[in-house]
């Protein structure tokens, strides 16, 4: 059985001063979708911080090259890409940085640029990172899937 | 799509208001302006993201920057009137441990 979808395609510049411009486009298709206010802001944190490493890692913030997104728009979810076409960063050492933070852990130790990739993580349904030919996060969030918004993330303890 | 940094810098009290966007491109600015302010022996440095409409990790590594910052100089760092976005994002990533925030928290959840 094939899907149909709608496939949005969007490039820019490595550099920081774009991200903001993505979070716009991002916000415009997922509120097009129907997503909630909630998850559409949960979408715009997972952009901002793959482009954010796409531009400091892969180009060492020379600001040079080109970063490739994709929206993949389908019924019952989007999905993002972020391509940067180029360097490539050590995913397992971004891995093995990324976490929060625990309790034990002293200031001293404190990652001050780990989250990234850690909160991708936590604010999408699905991510897959390929880093075979440059890097490529690929992240997915469902409609729907949480009607009730963030807030039930407080309360529901006894889950 | 971008970060105003207001500072009143009275004394030993130091008032950060923010309103705008924290990201990847506002938060060199932030850090350029809020660690100085921490470095001031005994200084108490008061940071207002009231307006502040949009955070990510960026944001949380200048926090940290500052935090770090306030254990060498002795002074201390408060974040105060975040909403509940921004406040999130330090609690996900357990930071709302180690960081002082103040929050209404009979606000908070309520919505």
């Amino acid at each position: 059985m094939t899907e149909t979808f709608d496939f949005i395609e969007i490039k820019i510049p490595a550099k920081a001063e774009y991200v903001g411009v993505v979070r716009l486009s991002i916000s415009g298709i997922a509120n097009r979708m129907g997503f909630a206010y909630d998850d559409i802001e949960d979408l715009k944190v997972g952009i901002s911080e793959a482009i954010t490493n796409a531009v400091k890692h892969a180009y060492n913030e020379t600001g040079e090259g080109e970063i490739t997104l994709g929206f993949g728009v389908y019924e019952d979810r989007l999905e993002v890409m972020v391509a940067d076409h180029g360097g490539s960063f050590d995913l397992k050492k971004v891995k093995e940085d990324t976490g929060p933070y625990q309790e034990e852990d002293s200031i001293e130790e404190l990652r001050e640029g780990g989250f990234g990739l850690f909160l991708i993580d936590a604010l999408m349904d699905k991510v897959e990172i390929n880093n075979k030919y440059g890097v490529i996060v690929l992240m997915t969030k469902y409609l729907h899937e949480n009607e009730v918004g963030f807030n039930d993330d407080q309360i529901s303890t006894t889950q | 799509m971008n970060l105003n940094i207001n500072v009143d810098d009275n004394e030993k009290l130091k008032t950060v208001t923010l309103s705008g966007e924290i990201d990847a491109y506002t938060a060199p600015k932030l850090k350029e302006t809020l660690l100085p302010l921490t470095q001031e022996d005994q200084a108490v440095v008061k940071v207002d993201l009231e307006g502040v409409s949009y955070m990510d990790s960026t944001g949380l590594g200048v926090f940290i920057s500052a935090l770090k910052s306030t254990k060498e100089y002795d002074s201390q760092l408060t974040l105060v009137k975040m909403n509940d976005r921004v406040y999130r994002l330090f609690e996900i990533t357990g930071l709302t441990e180690i960081i002082d925030i103040e929050t209404d928290s009979t606000v908070r959840g309520g919505m």
